[in-house]
């Protein structure tokens, strides 16, 4: 008999999904109460950031929209995208905007600025928006690095530090533990405070070595959140140890993306023994929101003189 | 402002601290540019349009390294940078 030869069944060679747990919400926001139109000043500051950029609009000297995304490859798009992103939403053009401020890690690589200014001194102008006049410590949690910043009832610094050699105590360090926890990074937050004892910190300031802490953690037996929390106190220790070699003062703010991780930002209120003020703005627009009311200031300046 | 440039590793805390409010309008003739062997100081306009000195970027990362020279392990007795700026601008941390 021959034996009939069948063909061995085709398997189709799939790739598992690749998951991204790092990926924070993108957004985009226009204040529909106000009309830029019969607006006169529009301005508009631009943050570059290592992670993530944002473009923020000023209408006389008020903040009306703005979207944050992640950053790309390519400082220049990145802002460009970013700005296209808001001014889409409003049916806004490039030529509608009066004067447009850059900041951030790749401020210098904003094609259509016409001013740079640090971040430093954007965050705390724009803390003192978000915050009022009673802000006097703010706290930057970036992408890629961290500042601790002192400034005046005006929202100008008086005392700064910033730590951009080691990820330890930035946003990066928490996507990495995003990823290898396979948890959304909005998540983490609230899991870290489902335990039953709160861990101590990791001990390693690296985020290369506290990764592979927090492998050994889960290899003896800590469940993930566990291991979340003594992150996330890890990170809170960190960033105090930045805050109290400058002072910390009432009126404490704050801003980037990590302000929005309520298992960092509890753990720092209370080493520090002081609440955080809260906004309704998102903490991430705090850079690009001061950079476009230095805007907002050298236009009136500009037109007074006139 | 005091601007602290620097930062802190596993092995010590690494800033060199500016009072720009003593450097403005500086009595010393920025005797630290020169002062520096590593030539660590640079003249900058800030975000409030004043000029005034800052650390040059790629050192901010590397200080405890550039400064080794000029501490006491060196042969000096006290830092030429802040030897040279006599209104008291210049601080170390470590």
């Amino acid at each position: 008999m021959n034996a009939e030869v069948t063909a061995a069944p085709v398997v189709a060679e799939t790739v598992p999904e690749k998951k991204e747990f790092w990926r924070w919400q993108e957004n985009v926001w226009i204040d529909e109460t106000k009309d830029w139109k019969t607006a006169k000043i529009v301005t508009c500051g631009i943050d570059v950031g290592s992670v993530s950029s944002q473009a923020v609009l000023v209408v006389d000297g008020e903040l009306y929209g703005f979207n944050s995304m992640r950053t790309g490859n390519n400082s220049p798009d990145s802002a460009t995208n970013a700005l296209q992103g808001v001014m889409d939403k409003c049916g806004m053009k490039l030529e509608d905007i009066h004067y447009v401020v850059g900041t951030g890690y790749g401020r210098v690589n904003v094609p259509f600025a016409h001013k740079a200014i640090t971040e430093i001194a954007c965050h705390a102008r724009g803390a003192n928006y978000m915050g009022g006049n009673g802000v006097r410590t703010i706290l930057d949690m970036g992408g890629q690095d961290c500042k601790a910043i002192h400034c005046d009832e005006k929202g100008k610094v008086t005392n700064f530090l910033m730590n951009d050699k080691c990820a330890a105590g930035t946003g990066r360090g928490m996507e990495v533990i995003s990823d290898l926890m396979q948890i959304p990074i909005a998540e983490l937050g609230p899991r870290s405070f489902d335990v039953d004892v709160e861990p101590a910190a990791v001990s390693s300031v690296c985020v290369v070595f506290a990764k592979s802490e927090a492998l050994g953690l889960l290899k003896a037996g800590y469940t993930k959140n566990k291991v979340i929390a003594a992150y996330c106190q890890a990170m809170a220790e960190r960033v105090v140890s930045l805050l109290e070699r400058i002072g910390v003062e009432e009126g404490f703010f704050i801003t980037g993306g990590i302000a929005k991780n309520p298992g960092v930002v509890k753990r720092i209120e209370k080493i520090l023994g002081i609440k955080a003020m809260e906004t309704k703005v998102d903490s991430q627009i705090a850079g690009a929101l001061g950079a476009a009311l230095f805007g907002y200031t050298l236009m009136s300046k500009k037109a007074a003189a006139a | 402002m005091i601007a602290n440039y620097g930062y802190k590793d596993g092995s010590g805390e690494y800033y060199i601290s500016i009072d720009t409010d003593k450097c403005i309008d500086c009595a010393a003739g920025r005797a630290c540019l020169t002062a520096c062997p590593k030539q660590m100081f640079e003249i900058i306009t800030d975000d409030y349009d004043d000029e005034v000195a800052w650390i040059k970027k790629p050192n901010c990362r590397t200080l405890s390294y550039d400064c080794a020279d000029c501490k006491p392990s060196g042969g000096y007795t006290s830092l030429p940078c802040m030897t040279a700026c006599t209104p008291g601008a210049i601080k170390h941390s470590w």
